[in-house]
């Protein structure tokens, strides 16, 4: 350690004003912040401060983030072999899904750090370890075979428009990773929707099993399917719903590596509960109001198996609770959450053209957070306005 | 009418060094301060030069905008040096003790403790004004309003702060003096709040004269501002005075013998001190020799006047602050640590559970003054709540100072607060925010804004 330091150390001044490298200093700054926690100590107020910081928050999150991003590696694998009608061995399973997701992961990271590197040496800041979580959540929310170039093209642009033109992370008013997927899919519809692209190497189709269908369990509620199936004619158990070997984007199939994400986040205190819980409720209110009233097959979808398939977990627990573009009161975060899962599963079941609700659903109450926040505050100042003209009076 | 206030929100931090329950000694140093930087919102004006006798109790200095209100010296001596910072911005005058100079002295007749208008003229004249904060502010209490009520708090809730029902013990006239003297300045009531279970209330005659309430839970439930939120809370345009309890010995003490002699029951605490415990001081006293045997090292601490939350540093200039009944050390934090955001953290004294050290809730530690991390923008929300027992929005109240925008602080509470009551908020802060210093920030704003 003593040695790294005083290697570090010794490059440092060259990048110090007045250095070879000075513009570089941002991303000097940032490899050694990303080494050795700083030796910088309180100046003003609390002498103490909580051991945490931004690095560790986001890191934290990012583990919650692993088990679906190891289940959606193979499931890639997993649903192209279904598909193919490939013996489906663990470890050629598993090399097949690296080959597809591991690039989407090196797009993400290259494209969006380097974007964050830029505006950080421009803007003479710090590099913000919020892309840490946009970067590994873009990947897990696209299907697997989007072509590279348009992922490229959409982390350019969540990042760019959808963060740094409000001032960078912590100023934006929409979840980036979402922004990226709503850029996609409104950009380019045939690489995020249909019945081929959410299983890899349908659109390609080359070796496919005669009457393969690879159409989402999504996508069969809102045609109206009696019951789902998988791209064999085969019914879908609920089990495989939770487990997840579904077809779908590579992150978001598998329910149960979601809920243990959503574990990490809540015995860390760093995923918010209130909005988990309240989107929960929100989404099975829905559910069952639709059930009670249906007169479609897309409403008569079980609330239960609405919660387990399409985006509705994962949007619940990494995109919705996303402390940035979310409600910030307490009060506030109940009625963001309620209506997010209200709002995603309408959308969802009475909009076909719009499958993926969950996206929709938060995009939406990201815009509405500010005025959910502005009315609960409202509360509180009324009170505070009213004790005062009563204090007056007597 | 006694009833117990229960506080929920907020945390007890907690530190090695907790000061054991014994007066050791007396300290009494040849130097003395008195530092203007206690007081806000206060520009200093001296009375006398440098190398002038001063007498205990006479004016060193006074508030420009107000030169009815004098600090006087806690010694009889000479000014033997003004410091100054930047723009020349007075921040030390240091007193040097000598007995020849000797002391103002007042003649209290018991009629004047019975009327308002002669003890404030006396109050302001010994110098035992400054003792009087108001709120809004935080700032020495205005002798032109007079307050809606004035709070006591009567235990401190803090890092390692001293136990009042320990060192207040011994001064039952001087408080109950004080406390029937303080009554007569407001038209309306005296509020006491004490720890739950604790035995000081006894030390008070005439309860039925005060507004006795209990707390109980974490801190900050020892801090006026929580006290004041649950009991009364301060509305736009009225003023409050809060009074630190261990100054009522003090105010009590020249009540009743007509000198200013300010000593006071100080805790020497922290995790570099040998021993922990109480020492018998003056306000303003030197430490600097008196910390020496005392410090397990004198090497790379950070010596703090007050708590380490609220405290202020002084390693460099070690006197005892104006209001500041202990005196905290710790180790500085200037070390780099390699890959510390990830590693699991046994020893990380933290609210989140994110490190490994809160598989252990009984571990005390031993902080260091690091930052942990970089300075970033908002990102965590809810954080500040957790840590705030107020009926306010912490969080976007810190966000409308940020904007300046008047109305919405207004609006949003920020006349009940001041920095000791968002202290936690900062301690808590991922984003490593200094919340204290927009705290007051604001408060300025506001003084500018409404005079």
């Amino acid at each position: 350690m003593k040695f790294l330091r005083k290697k570090v150390d010794k490059i440092k001044p060259h990048f110090e004003e007045g250095g070879r490298f000075y513009f570089l200093h941002s991303v000097f700054d940032g490899f050694e912040t990303f080494l050795f926690v700083p030796d910088h100590v309180t100046k003003k107020g609390a002498h103490i401060r909580d051991a945490i910081d931004m690095k560790r928050t986001m890191i934290i999150v990012v583990g919650a983030l692993m088990p679906a991003l190891l289940f959606g590696i193979y499931n890639t694998g997993l649903q192209h072999f279904i598909a193919t009608g490939q013996a489906q061995e663990f470890w050629p399973i598993i090399s097949y899904g690296l080959i597809k997701v591991l690039p989407l992961i090196v797009v993400s990271y290259g494209v969006g750090l380097g974007i964050e590197f830029a505006f950080a040496q421009v803007r003479r800041h710090e590099i913000n370890e919020g892309f840490l979580v946009t970067g590994m959540l873009i990947p897990l929310i696209v299907p697997a075979d989007i072509p590279l170039w348009m992922l490229a093209l959409a982390t350019a642009f969540a990042v760019i428009i959808g963060k740094e033109v409000f001032g960078g992370t912590g100023m934006n008013i929409l979840n980036p990773a979402l922004t990226a997927r709503a850029f996609l899919f409104f950009a380019y519809p045939s690489w995020m929707s249909g019945d081929k692209i959410w299983v890899s190497g349908m659109m390609n189709g080359e070796g496919i099993v005669d009457g393969y269908s690879g159409a989402t369990l999504l996508a069969q509620s809102a045609t109206g399917a009696s019951e789902f199936v998988n791209g064999l004619g085969e019914k879908v158990s609920h089990l495989d719903m939770l487990i997840g070997t579904i077809p779908g984007s590579v992150g978001e199939t598998s329910v149960i590596a979601i809920l243990i994400g959503a574990l990490i986040l809540l015995v860390a205190g760093i995923g918010s509960w209130r909005i988990m819980f309240s989107t929960l409720a929100g989404g099975i209110v829905m559910g069952l109001l639709l059930n009670t009233f249906a007169v479609n097959a897309a409403m008569e979808v079980a609330w239960f198996e609405q919660l387990m398939i399409g985006g509705f977990a994962f949007g619940m627990v990494f995109m919705a609770t996303d402390p940035v573009t979310g409600a910030q009161t307490n009060k506030g975060k109940y009625i963001y959450g309620f209506l997010i899962g209200f709002l995603a599963i309408l959308i969802r079941v009475l909009n076909p053209a719009y499958p993926e609700g969950m996206m929709l659903a938060i995009l939406l109450m990201n815009v509405f957070a500010p005025l959910i926040d502005h009315l609960v505050v409202q509360q509180n100042i009324k009170k505070r306005l009213k004790r005062s003209v009563s204090s007056a009076k007597s | 009418m006694d009833k117990t206030i229960r506080i929920r929100k907020g945390v007890d931090i907690d530190i090695k060094g907790k000061a054991q329950s014994i007066v050791i000694a007396d300290h009494n140093p040849e130097l003395f301060s008195l530092k203007p930087t206690d007081f806000f919102g206060l520009v200093p004006k001296l009375n006398h030069k440098e190398g002038e006798k001063i007498k205990q109790g006479e004016a060193v200095f006074f508030d420009k905008y107000r030169p009815e209100i004098v600090f006087v010296s806690p010694v009889s001596g000479v000014i033997s040096k003004v410091v100054r910072g930047d723009k020349r911005k007075m921040l030390e005058i240091i007193i040097e003790k000598s007995d020849e100079s000797g002391k103002v002295e007042f003649n209290i007749s018991n009629d004047d403790l019975k009327d308002a208008e002669a003890i404030k003229k006396l109050f302001l004249q010994s110098g035992i004004w400054p003792y009087l904060q108001q709120r809004p502010y935080g700032i020495v209490a205005n002798p032109e309003i007079k307050p809606r009520d004035i709070f006591i708090s009567m235990f401190d809730s803090a890092p390692l702060a001293p136990d009042f029902d320990f060192i207040l013990n011994s001064s039952k006239e001087e408080i109950n003096l004080a406390l029937k003297t303080l009554k007569l300045l407001t038209d309306g009531d005296v509020y006491l709040s004490f720890k739950k279970d604790s035995r000081l209330v006894d030390l008070i005659e005439n309860k039925e004269n005060y507004k006795i309430n209990y707390f109980s839970g974490p801190h900050p439930a020892g801090l006026h501002g929580t006290q004041i939120n649950k009991i009364k809370p301060i509305n736009k345009g009225e003023v409050v005075w809060t009074v630190n309890a261990t100054d009522l010995p003090i105010i009590g003490g020249f009540l009743s013998t007509g000198v200013y002699n300010p000593e006071r029951i100080v805790a020497l605490t922290g995790s570099e001190v040998k021993e922990p415990a109480y020492y018998k001081t003056i306000v303003g006293a030197d430490l600097s020799q008196f910390l020496k045997s005392k410090l397990k090292t004198d090497e790379n601490v950070r010596v703090i006047s007050g708590n380490v939350l609220t405290g202020s540093n002084i390693s460099h200039s070690r006197f005892l602050g104006f209001f500041d009944n202990m005196i905290t050390v710790i180790p500085e934090g200037n070390k780099h640590e390699l890959f510390g955001w990830a590693l699991p953290g046994f020893n990380k004294l933290s609210l989140s559970t994110t490190f490994m050290s809160k598989l252990f809730p009984r571990k005390k530690f031993a902080p260091d003054t690091n930052l942990h991390g970089g300075v970033r923008a908002y990102v965590v929300t809810g954080q500040y709540e957790e840590v705030c027992p107020m009926d306010l929005y912490p969080q976007l109240l810190i966000k409308a100072i940020l904007a300046e925008d008047i109305d919405k602080m207004e609006q949003m509470g920020i006349y009940e607060i001041i920095e000791e009551d968002f202290a936690l908020c900062e301690f808590a802060c991922t984003s490593k925010i200094d919340v204290q210093e927009i705290v007051r920030t604001g408060l300025n704003l506001m003084i500018k804004e409404m005079s």
